[in-house]
């Protein structure tokens, strides 16, 4: 059991490595439509937010109030960055 | 509370980029996205290097626990000195917080995260010798979880802050 959650832990770590190349790395080339590739990365970095809190912080197998209210934290951040770069003109 | 704190300055500074787009996307041009993402991936490797020091714990292998603490502090550090260099270069180029409202939210922002950062580095210091006096075992998981929460939650902030003031176009 613990060798599978160092395992579970260890693989999180990675995907998390690997979003990180993605958006720093991949998505901010002007190859990429700017205002979807904008909220591609704003998307990618909420999913790895909930991975942080369910998996390094554990949450996943915490109480479910607790648990409602991280998840409506990352709901409202990603909701109104989105929201507040859709109403903003695009620079220049 | 914190996250709340930063949930307030996150949409302050959306607030703000609204009304001056362009200056916030000027401001944006002069970060080194390359630092940011170095960042992040060291906070990252950082969490996980806690992660790994409370499964440890957990598991017993008290030997492991300082090791892993060690590693994650190590990454805190990397993380401060990172920020120093980006800082120097900001203020060597005559940026400060009072240049204009981005570098303002840049510094502010960074800024506060910084400090917490700094306080997760003394408390992996106390931490680290705690773990090598045998503070922490099976049954003795409170000091080490709580803390794991605080710095994860760091990292959490840095995971929205990155892309918010470095690649948000």
């Amino acid at each position: 059991m613990n060798e599978l959650f160092r395992q579970t832990a260890s693989k999180v770590w990675l995907l998390l490595m690997a979003a990180t190349f993605v958006t720093t790395w991949m998505l901010t080339k002007d190859a990429f439509p700017l205002r979807i590739a904008t909220i591609a990365i704003v998307l990618i970095a909420a999913i790895k937010v909930r991975l942080v809190l369910l998996h390094f912080m554990e949450l996943r197998h915490a109480p479910l109030p607790l648990r409602l209210v991280f998840e409506a934290w990352v709901i409202a951040v990603t909701g109104a960055l989105i929201a507040l770069y859709w109403l903003t003109p695009a620079a220049g | 509370m914190d996250m709340l704190f930063f949930f307030i300055l996150f949409m302050l500074f959306m607030t703000g980029r609204r009304e001056a787009p362009g200056l916030y996307e000027a401001g944006r041009l002069t970060l080194d996205p390359d630092f940011g993402g170095l960042n992040t991936l060291i906070l990252l490797t950082s969490s996980w290097s806690f992660v790994m020091a409370v499964e440890a714990a957990r598991s017993n292998r008290l030997e492991r626990i300082s090791r892993w603490l060690i590693a994650s502090g190590l990454c805190g550090v990397a993380f401060g000195i990172s920020k120093a260099f980006e800082y120097g270069a900001k203020f060597a180029a005559g940026l400060t917080p009072a240049t204009n409202d981005f570098y303002m939210y840049y510094f502010v922002l960074t800024g506060f995260h910084m400090l917490h950062v700094m306080g997760g580095c003394v408390m992996l210091l106390i931490f680290w010798r705690m773990a090598r006096r045998e503070a922490f075992g099976p049954g003795r998981m409170t000091v080490i979880e709580c803390g794991g929460i605080y710095w994860h939650m760091v990292d959490l902030l840095w995971i929205v802050l990155f892309p918010l003031l470095y690649l948000m176009r």
